[in-house]
């Protein structure tokens, strides 16, 4: 499966609170919640954010709370998979449960600006930035959790292994 | 094959007699639980993935504590969700007026003991671990399948060994010496680890620990544990639990990190926003005289019945500041009572704070002490984010109830020897 849009910059650090802030949890449907996605530190994401487009992150992203809300509205706002450096655990392991495509690749991150156009193939973990035309390589999945995103997250892995 | 506590308590619900750092295991739980904000999601993907019923009603828990007692009618439809969950289901379930903040209330109820395999659906479920239990974070799905199956998959983590040496200094408590190390981990430090303390610990009272295994989660641990001690013990005979099993990490266990951590050299800390890895100490932000707007004594964090006696003991016979706000949230209706039976209720309605119902709800910016566009807050909680209680150009400083009653009456920040 591939992926190809625009890439979302943002920096190191960047919490699920900054991702959705508590204030709207109150409504954990998907599409309320992408409709604040990311507005506490970049208000236009929202309004620019385009189907297909790439969430670019630094070091730790989606650290603190455990909210699976944080992964949910930014798939619900049409990202299509997020690259960082490096993610938080609870963070990564609730993208995958949910089957947000979610990218460690440290150049890759670093080197994508803000606009720049990037093609990703979830397969093989190859990224292509193509508006500064260079390739990168993601870190592979281990086996077992590409079973789960294979399934398409948890609950379909779940609903396979119980119909078995 | 060596292992650490957390690995060998992972190692013996996985069924196996040894684990490595890195691999893949399944592992039985013994309590799965969740609150009112990730329990509503789980229970939507619980019901997708086919199940009817738990694994097991007295191993999963609903604490609906954040937005309680409901802050508007889109939380009390939530709130309306879990209670049906729950009643439908059985499961153990705390209404208002017996909820607490979930990582106060449940080793109060008895409901964790040493050896456990917790997963809470908050990322703050690492407190357990002061218990001698492993306990993680995980989100709504997780929960959802740990409520369905009774089961969850972890990496074994790495190691990182955090050694207490040396003696406390006068007033200096667990949220000191946590925001102390995380200054010297980073928020990232411990990402995917296992934060293993050990050394002089006999000198850290319950809630010293409970404080200090909450905020792993801040360097971005996986887990924060302590070895089972006497401490622990009698904890657990007055909360009418299960001794469990002690695990003690092997001698030749392995740690990618050790660090030493000498008591008589860690002072009154505050974390500047925001982000708690901005750990300086109390001496250095007093000179800067920060005037502040809101005090927050309370939350998972630092809402026991320790935390509520030293901000007493700071606020006795004091006021707080003009202009300033002191909201005190006791963290369950038990230490509340106790707050009632020790008279530090008396200390801190005289003192001019206000006393609230348990519940997380400043702490996460939900409701009962939101902040407005530039003002600062010191709080006793775990989080100093960009608009995490409010505002998006608040700012929140973190520390111990000490420093926060003390900053209370001074009306800027600053330790209780500064005052009059």
């Amino acid at each position: 499966m591939k992926c190809k849009g625009f890439a979302h910059k943002y920096g190191d650090h960047i919490d699920t609170d900054v991702i959705i802030p508590a204030r709207v949890l109150n409504n954990p449907d998907p599409a309320a919640l992408a409709a604040h996605c990311m507005e506490d530190i970049d208000k236009d994401f929202v309004k620019r954010v385009k189907d297909g487009d790439i969430m670019v992150g630094g070091l730790n992203f989606g650290c603190g709370s455990s909210r699976e809300h944080a992964p949910i509205s930014i798939k619900a706002a049409g990202i299509s998979c997020v690259i960082a450096e490096n993610f938080a655990r609870i963070f990564f392991r609730n993208a995958i449960n949910i089957g947000l495509p979610v990218l460690e690749c440290p150049e890759a991150a670093k080197e994508a600006a803000m606009g720049d156009e990037i093609e990703v193939d979830l397969d093989s973990g190859a990224i292509h930035n193509i508006t500064k035309d260079k390739h990168y390589v993601a870190a592979a999945f281990p086996p077992f959790m590409q079973k789960i995103i294979t399934a398409g997250g948890l609950v379909e892995y779940i609903k396979n292994k119980r119909e078995g | 094959m060596a292992m650490t506590m957390t690995q060998k308590i992972l190692a013996q619900k996985a069924g196996k007699s040894s684990v490595a750092a890195g691999e893949l295991v399944e592992c039985n739980l013994d309590l799965v639980f969740g609150n009112d904000i990730t329990g509503p999601v789980a229970i939507g993907e619980f019901y997708k993935m086919g199940a009817t019923k738990v694994f097991d009603a007295n191993k999963v828990a609903l604490v609906p504590d954040h937005f309680t007692p409901n802050k508007d009618i889109a939380a009390a439809g939530l709130a309306k969700t879990t209670r049906e969950f729950a009643r439908k289901m059985g499961v153990i379930y705390f209404e208002v007026g017996q909820v607490g903040v979930e990582h106060a209330l449940l080793p109060e109820k008895g409901l964790i003991k040493p050896g456990d395999a917790v997963i809470g659906a908050d990322s703050h479920t690492c407190t357990h671990g002061a218990l001698g239990a492993f306990a993680t974070g995980v989100g709504s799905t997780d929960m959802a399948a740990g409520m369905a199956t009774g089961t969850a998959w972890f990496k074994i983590p790495e190691a990182i060994k955090v050694t207490i040496t040396g003696k406390k200094q006068k007033y200096v408590s667990g949220k000191d010496i946590i925001l102390h190390l995380i200054g010297i981990l980073g928020v990232d430090g411990a990402r995917y680890r296992s934060l293993e303390f050990c050394g002089d610990i006999g000198q850290l009272t319950m809630d010293d620990r409970f404080t200090m295994s909450n905020m792993a989660i801040e360097a971005g641990g996986k887990n924060g544990i302590f070895p089972v001690d006497e401490v622990t013990l009698e904890y657990i005979a007055a909360h009418g639990g299960n001794k469990g099993v002690a695990f003690t990490a092997d001698p030749d266990a392995e740690y990618v990190r050790e660090v030493v951590i000498d008591l008589s050299e860690v002072p009154l800390t505050v974390a500047f926003p925001h982000l708690p890895e901005n750990a300086r100490t109390v001496a250095e932000a007093e000179k800067m005289k920060i005037a502040i707007d809101q005090v927050v004594i309370g939350s998972c964090t630092n809402g026991r019945i320790d935390d509520m006696r030293a901000a007493a003991a700071v606020l006795k016979g004091r006021k707080v500041a003009d202009f300033v706000r002191c909201i005190i949230f006791p963290a369950t209706q038990a230490i509340w009572k106790q707050c009632v039976d020790e008279g530090l209720m008396n200390i801190f309605i005289d003192a001019g704070a206000a006393v609230s119902t348990p519940t997380c709800g400043p702490c996460l910016g939900g409701h009962m002490g939101i902040l407005a566009e530039g003002e600062k807050c010191v709080s006793t909680t775990n989080r100093n984010f960009v608009g995490r209680m409010g505002h998006v150009t608040s700012e929140i400083y973190l520390a111990s109830p000490v420093v926060a009653a003390a900053s209370a009456v001074a009306g800027y920040i600053c330790g209780p020897d500064s005052l009059e």
